[in-house]
């Protein structure tokens, strides 16, 4: 990394995630070093060490960009948050925990206990003793205090500002590296950044414009699991063999990678632009190629469809507009 | 907390241009009461019926929300209030997988002339939610940082022991 000079700083911090944004950044490759040539790494635990306090003693918007990737789920995320949103001018909510929760959020389908039971007490977990972790803890050193969990996964807008969103679980390497070099050249005063508020890295469209596969008129008898079918046809929308495609309502920008291969859309880009809630959107896609009036057989068709709280929001629990599951509450 | 005894369910209700509203005004012209505590939203068709309304509706702090279309076969739209019965059942089976109680979301077929059915209808749902309680989907936790009770609770079990 360059000396600390007076380079605009860089920052990248990972709350309730999986790494796999950090991982996607690594993946531009060279374009890595673009941003090491361009700006001074100030705070970024996956790369280099750093402490909180070396950004508490940051003066306010001392940072010029800071990629926020994950989830808030406790109050130590909450409070990076807060601390990241004072010392950056810009604060994107980089990835689909940050935007929207990401699978992380699905734990707003169930109580916090359940969370915690089915973490510390099923049976791959060796918990003779039923411990839970606390708060607080007394050892003979003294009190260890470990974060304290919140009743849901929130969005990164959800607790502070933010001033752009990136979406995608992770977003694709070559989205990083466009917004990458548009930042800098942004600094340098060759382009301008887009408005407040903007997605970013990221189409205005939905998977299905970008995809290829062929659409006719879609009616079905039967929703299946891919895995189900003797064969997929290689060039037939995958909604119209049955397939639980999420395209319809899911925002473009990864190339409809998935349908490409053969597997269906899950949704990790998030609603598409215009959509509030991608599950409504799903509900209506999904209820038009239904092929039936009868509600008996329009029921029996839906059957094939066991968890359409985990389908429609798979990615987007924490963002969508319930929020948690009724039972969090 | 709202007082069980004196709580007003808030029900949203979409109705169609050509058939439940006009049912709800025939009851009204002819007398008909229902409890008030239904807010009519006309549209012109149940297959306007975007199921994001629903959500937000009940994100917004409604108790329940009824879903009115012409019979089938009667829709002045050919096929749109089929089209609104597959979205709806779809609806219903996402909303109880999100912890939503049946009884909070409806669909009722309502022509024109059936002034007493939809009044009915309309009684018998408020007395239902009524029965429920209040749903309070709106005072959700996003807001909350003072997350320690639920921690405590969530953790009751056994500290690690030194
Ligand atoms: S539903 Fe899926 S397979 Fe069909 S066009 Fe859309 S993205 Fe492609
Ligand atoms: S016109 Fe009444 S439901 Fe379509």
């Amino acid at each position: 990394m360059s000396v600390k000079g007076s380079k605009p700083k860089f920052a990248m911090y990972w709350a309730s995630s999986c790494g796999g944004c950090e991982i996607a950044v690594l993946n531009t490759g060279l374009k890595i070093l673009d941003v090491d040539a361009a700006f001074d790494v100030a705070f970024w635990p996956v790369a280099m060490d750093a402490k909180y306090k070396d950004v508490e003693a940051l003066p306010d918007g001392a940072i010029t960009l800071t990629l926020f990737n994950g989830g808030i789920r406790n109050d130590e995320n909450a409070a990076m948050a807060k601390l990241l949103r004072r010392k950056s001018q810009i604060l994107v909510a980089f990835g689909s925990c940050a935007t929207e929760g990401c699978i992380p959020g699905l734990a707003n389908l169930s109580p916090a206990r359940e969370v915690f039971d089915t973490a510390y007490g099923t049976v791959t977990t060796e918990n003779p003793k039923g411990v839970r972790p606390q708060p607080e803890t007394r050892v003979p050193e003294g009190v260890l205090h470990i974060p304290v969990f919140s009743p849901t996964v929130r969005t990164l807008e959800q607790v502070v500002p933010v001033d752009y969103s990136m979406p995608g679980c992770p977003p694709e390497s070559h989205q990083i590296a466009m917004v990458i070099d548009l930042v800098i050249q942004a600094l340098q005063g060759k382009a301008q950044l887009p408005p407040k508020g903007a997605t970013i890295g990221a189409g205005a469209s939905t998977v299905c414009d970008e995809c290829p596969r062929q659409r006719n008129v879609k009616k079905i008898t039967k929703f299946v699991r891919i895995q189900e079918l003797e064969s997929v046809d290689p060039n037939l929308c995958l909604l119209e063999q049955g397939i639980p495609c999420n395209g319809p309502a899911i925002r473009n920008g990864c190339g409809a990678l998935c349908p490409r291969a053969g597997a269906q859309c899950i949704g990790c880009y998030g609603p598409a632009e215009g959509v509030v809630d991608n599950g409504a959107r799903l509900i209506t896609a999904f209820a038009s190629v239904v092929d039936s009036n009868d509600p008996v057989e329009i029921e029996r068709i839906l059957d094939g469809i066991p968890d359409p709280a985990g389908q429609f929001y798979r990615f987007n629990l924490a963002g969508s507009l319930l929020h948690a599951s009724r039972a969090v509450r | 907390m709202v007082d069980q005894e004196h709580f007003e369910p808030v029900i949203i209700g979409f109705t169609c241009n050509w058939c439940s509203y006009r049912a709800a005004d025939l009851a009204g012209t002819a007398r008909v009461k229902y409890p008030p505590n239904i807010r009519l939203i006309r549209l012109m068709c149940s297959g306007r019926l975007d199921p994001t309304f629903v959500l937000k509706a009940l994100a917004g702090g409604a108790d329940g929300v009824l879903i009115t279309g012409c019979h089938p076969g009667e829709c002045h739209y050919l096929e749109q209030n089929y089209k609104a019965l597959r979205r709806f059942l779809l609806l219903r089976r996402t909303l109880v997988a999100m912890g939503l109680e049946p009884a909070r979301v409806r669909l009722v077929w309502a022509s024109a002339a059936e002034g007493v059915k939809l009044a009915h209808e309309i009684e018998t749902m408020v007395a239902e939610i009524r029965a429920l309680g209040p749903l309070r989907w709106g005072h959700n936790g996003t807001a909350s940082d003072s997350a320690h009770d639920t921690h405590a609770y969530a953790m009751a079990g056994q500290e690690v022991s030194p």
